[in-house]
């Protein structure tokens, strides 16, 4: 069968792409001034719940890199999240407290299980990919569950969170919040470059035409595993933020909702744009707490948002801002 | 020992009946239409909530079951009408969004209309009871008759896909849909029939397990991820290789649970068995995709990749 | 709450949206004020737990009136059983609201997230339920008070039972999740005998038919589960039906009164472990069983005690350092005086804020007026300390 993994999106080009980082840039500011603004609210706690929507937007981004511009819908995504989380819950058990040393860890986990679980998904593509991804995912999922030595199902509770250089200063909330901006804004940084490069030429062109990409000599198996690993290590940099964010991790983290709240985030904001991802994590996350507030029903809400989405408005919201005329730049 | 290995292997095929017949309507639909339906452990919940509803209001088991299957069909043809339809020529990512977005919508339902307690259905009172099958082993009526009331669908399945028209364009369509349409087949209804089909199959899977499982809202998603399993490992579009899956899939995991640990004491001291036992016993199933899937990429019996 | 979310959420969109629309929060909390947040699982399939534990504290708040001489405010949080939101509540309970107790929760998974976001700010945790063994042993905190037990002790009082009994063979089976592998290893720790099989079930399974069928073939001496809520409900019924009422049933939050009202008389004379029953002989326990059915017509269960024990514990307390709330280390050495009467008799706070109590044997039984209940047959330990204080290095 043909290779339609995905719903073919136009390459980006360059005005378009310009675009897109500045609206990122106007989305960086404001991040940068919402804790000042919240102190002046006197609401300093909405600085905790914002360092998630930004893990999140950290994870959902890495996502898009594989599915935006690889068309490899993976439904298994959380699992680096919990790969994440756990590295910082099992490290700081053994005392290895420090946060890069633990960003390390969850790297080469992560690396480690995307390449083997990766080379085995790849081999298939379409239906059999996502149902594979999504596996393996719950493969995690268990294997979690029933580490009792980590709590099991019932999680693990952090002690402290991690330490930079020996030093406590993430116990702050605001610091974290500013440690895990600037993680969004290097991480962003680097997919956007990964994106522009050769690679992400040779990845956008076999999601574009793969037989021609292979004629042409690049194997696509090889580029598309190099992307999936790539995009695990990001989601389980997200992972680690988390679970400092949460003071707390748990296979929750890992579920198979999760991974489809990821996959939701990058599709809100409009696929294969990397900022549309990050807006889309902060408008999905807001949306939940919205209509959480609404209504202990938000669920069903929500369900429904998503399907009258899909149906009627296939390209996100920044299809919808373009609808409008609010992303001329796109065209 | 040797008891125990009876009694979990029974209780493993019991459980492969149960995702037979989840996984068969699912492969269809994936296979013939090409649609990622996430909502489909969703049919298999309506189908025991229905039979919670019904059994209480008629008090009779038998009558219940007799309502289910209208109330399946109106529920199937409901969705593929509502939703489904819409998506046939969308990307799978598409169709996995709009599905994920039912489950939750489906799943707030559920909560809304019969509360967050879980119910449960009284057993019909001939198959309460056990029959004693070797020593002092014995193994419940209502388990047999479940293995015995799935190997009849399977068998009307069989029948059905390789004896009657349907049935051929069924498999026509699992290996080359283009085929099909060009043989002037209306598309659209055969799809309907099949996503209808599959529907039935989940919401009686659902309905025959309801006295032995607590209906709750979770018990669609634990059995749509294993069907998933059984759908790769048996090739999209299989009926057969779905029925060889569910047995392979339900016995590794029924086995492992309970074997695992004890293999494993034969190397590690009896703790340290039971911990690694654990917590391996519920990733095998997962392991034994990963194998055939690396063999096979397109499982036992699919075709296509 | 519900309210406080949604400005939440709204600040929080015009703060990146359009930080000049957004308008100003009330102020925090004045003082004179006692906050006491609860946190209880009220929704979901185990709904019943939360809301025996919310009466048992509303019950004596209300009795009160001001708790430890001061006006008090309670806030009542749903945390639905999910630990990332009990989190997120136990912050903003914290942080927003300012409270100066948190009182809850049910499960061990909401506790174990709860714990670092209320005791690192100083506020006082007292957990009515969930007292998992890490917060006993070498991860205990000053912050934190537990007024139920140790999770393992109730398992380990059948052990001990089943010992005592001289029980050489005994069918152990719990469901496969964390609090079902950490019940059965509490039996085997105070239980030395052979163990005839050992079966974990599935989450959620309410047919026991294949299980019940391999324990009559072993023919154990006796058997010991933990099947909390509607799966004990089942195994309860089908234990009878399948004929097996000659082996000793023995069991841990299984048979107690959140399931009996659902067997009735298919759990009479089952047997369980706990430190409290509705019929124990004390004064303080008379007037808690007689008022709370009174209000809430139904026999309360462990869970609304500790509870109601919770309100009676922070009473004594704040009336102690005379409603002051500012000098922390007064208020945590009144905490662990413990200075009320509780309706379980004898309690005392162990080294690791964790009690040190009584346990019993307790059976189901139908009572005069008609309700199903617990009631102690037999103490089993006296002024039992947990098995993880001795790891704990608090004062």
């Amino acid at each position: 069968m043909s290779d339609v993994t995905t719903a073919p999106r136009a390459a980006p080009r360059a005005p378009a792409m310009a675009m897109r980082v500045k609206v990122a840039l106007i989305l960086f500011a404001l991040f940068a001034v919402l804790p000042p603004v919240a102190v002046a609210l006197g609401d300093p706690f909405m600085v905790l719940i914002a360092t998630r929507i930004l893990a999140y937007a950290i994870a959902a981004m890495a996502l898009d890199l594989i599915l935006g511009f690889g068309a490899m819908v993976s439904f298994g995504h959380a699992a680096y999240l919990g790969f994440g989380t756990y590295a910082v819950a099992i490290l700081s058990s053994y005392g290895v407290n420090d946060l890069l040393l633990q960003m390390l860890g969850a790297v080469v986990v992560s690396a480690a299980f995307a390449l083997v679980t990766g080379a085995i998904s790849l081999r298939t593509r379409g239906v059999y990919f996502i149902m594979i991804t999504l596996a393996f995912g719950q493969m995690a999922f268990f294997f979690f569950i029933s580490l009792s030595a980590y709590g099991g199902d019932d999680g693990y509770g952090l002690s402290s969170r991690s330490t930079i250089f020996g030093s406590d200063v993430l116990e702050n909330d605001m610091t974290l919040y500013y440690v895990t901006l600037g993680f969004l804004i290097a991480l962003f940084a680097a997919c956007h470059r990964i994106v522009g490069s050769r690679f992400g030429r040779v990845l956008t062109g076999i999601r574009e035409n793969r037989e021609r990409m292979e004629a042409v000599g690049f194997p696509p198996f090889r580029y598309q595993l190099t992307a999936f690993v790539i995009s695990a290590c990001i989601t389980s940099l997200a992972g680690v933020l988390l679970a400092n964010q949460a003071e707390f991790v748990s296979p929750a983290f890992m579920s198979w909702h999760r991974s489809g709240e990821l996959i939701v985030m990058v599709v809100f904001g409009g696929i294969g744009t990397l900022t549309g991802a990050i807006g889309g994590a902060v408008v999905a996350l807001l949306l939940e707490e919205w209509l959480g507030a609404l209504t202990h029903h938000w669920p069903l809400l929500f369900g429904l948002i998503l399907v009258l989405m899909v149906l009627f408005s296939p390209r996100g919201i920044t299809g919808l801002l373009e609808r409008t005329g609010l992303w001329r730049a796109r065209k | 020992m040797t008891n125990l290995l009876v009694l979990q292997l029974l209780n493993g095929v019991q459980l492969g009946i149960i995702l037979f017949l989840i996984a068969a309507g699912l492969t269809l639909v994936f296979g013939i239409m090409d649609v990622v339906n996430l909502a489909h452990g969703v049919l298999y919940m309506a189908g025991a909530y229905l039979m919670a509803t019904f059994a209480a209001a008629t008090g009779s088991f038998w009558w219940a079951l007799l309502l289910v299957l209208p109330g399946a069909v109106v529920v199937g043809l409901l969705l593929e009408v509502v939703v489904i339809r819409r998506l046939y020529d969308r990307s799978h990512l598409d169709q996995v969004l709009a599905t994920f977005g039912l489950v939750m919508m489906a799943n707030e339902t559920v909560k809304i209309i019969w509360g967050t307690s879980p119910l449960s259905v009284p057993m019909p009172d001939i198959f309460s009871g056990s029959v004693p099958l070797m020593g002092p082993l014995q193994y419940p009526v209502y388990r047999i008759a479940i293995i015995v009331a799935g190997l009849a669908v399977a068998g009307g399945l069989y029948l059905l896909v390789n004896h009657t028209r349907i049935g051929m364009l069924l498999r026509a369509g699992a290996t080359n849909r283009a085929m099909v349409s060009a043989l002037g087949v209306d598309i659209g209804k055969l799809f309907a029939i099949v996503f209808t089909l599959g529907a039935v199959l989940a919401c009686f899977a659902g309905a025959i397990v309801a006295p032995i499982l607590s209906v709750d809202t979770g018990m669609g998603e634990s059995v749509l991820i294993l069907t998933f399993v059984v759908v790769v490992i048996g090739g999209i579009g299989s009926i057969k290789g779905a029925f060889l899956g569910a047995v392979l899939v339900a016995v590794v995991d029924t086995l492992g649970g309970v074997f695992g640990p004890i293999l494993l004491r034969s190397v590690l001291d009896a703790s340290a068995a039971g911990q690694a036992g654990r917590t391996l016993a519920p990733m095998l199933v997962y392991i034994l995709m990963a194998a055939i899937l690396f063999a096979k990429p397109t499982g036992l019996f699919g075709g296509r990749g | 709450m519900t309210f406080k979310k949604k400005l939440l959420a709204t600040t929080l969109l015009a703060g990146i949206a359009a930080p000049a629309m957004a308008q100003d929060v009330p102020p925090a909390a004045e003082d004179n004020v006692l906050k006491i947040g609860l946190i209880y699982t009220l929704s979901g399939p185990a709904a019943a737990l939360g809301e025996q534990a919310r009466n048992g504290f509303m019950l004596a708040a209300d009795k009160m009136g001001k708790i430890g001489g001061m006006e008090t405010e309670i806030i009542v949080v749903d945390d639905e059983q999910r630990p990332d939101l009990a989190a997120d509540n136990a912050r903003e309970l914290v942080q927003r609201e300012e409270v100066d107790f948190v009182v809850g929760p049910i499960f061990s998974n909401i506790l174990v997230a709860i714990h670092q976001p209320v005791t690192e700010t100083g506020t006082i945790l007292i957990s009515t339920n969930a007292g998992t063994s890490n917060f006993a042993g070498p991860d205990c905190n000053e912050n934190f008070f537990v007024t139920s037990y140790q999770n393992d002790q109730n398992h380990e009082v059948m052990g001990a039972y089943a010992e005592q009994q001289g029980y050489q063979n005994v069918f152990l089976m719990a469901p496969n999740y964390q609090a079902g592998r950490d019940s059965l290893a509490g039996f085997k720790h105070s239980y030395t005998g052979n163990v005839a099989g050992e079966v974990f079930t599935e989450l959620g399974q309410l047919d026991f038919s294949s299980e019940l069928a391999q324990i009559a073939a072993f023919q154990p001496d006796a058997l010991f589960t933990f099947m909390p809520g509607g799966m004990g409900v089942n195994l309860v019924k089908q234990y009878g039906q399948a004929g097996l009422t000659s082996i000793p049933f023995l069991s841990a939050f299984t048979v107690d009164e959140t399931t009996l009202p659902a067997t009735q008389d298919a759990a009479l004379g089952l047997l369980g472990g706990a430190n409290w029953a509705p019929d124990l002989d004390n004064a303080a326990n008379e007037e808690f069983v007689t008022s709370y059915i009174e209000k809430y017509d139904h026999v309360p269960g462990t869970y609304a005690m500790q509870a109601y024990d919770a309100a009676q514990l922070i009473n004594s307390a704040v009336e102690k350092v005379g409603g002051d709330l500012t000098d922390r280390d007064a208020l945590r050495a009144a905490l662990k005086e413990a200075d009320f009467d509780s309706p379980r008799g004898d309690f005392e706070f162990g080294v690791n804020n964790y009690p040190v109590q009584d346990f019993y044997l307790v059976e189901a039984v139908k009572r005069d007026d008609g309700l199903y209940a617990t009631s102690a047959k037999e103490k089993i330990f006296d002024d039992y300390v947990d098995n993880y204080a001795d790891q704990c290095e608090m004062q």
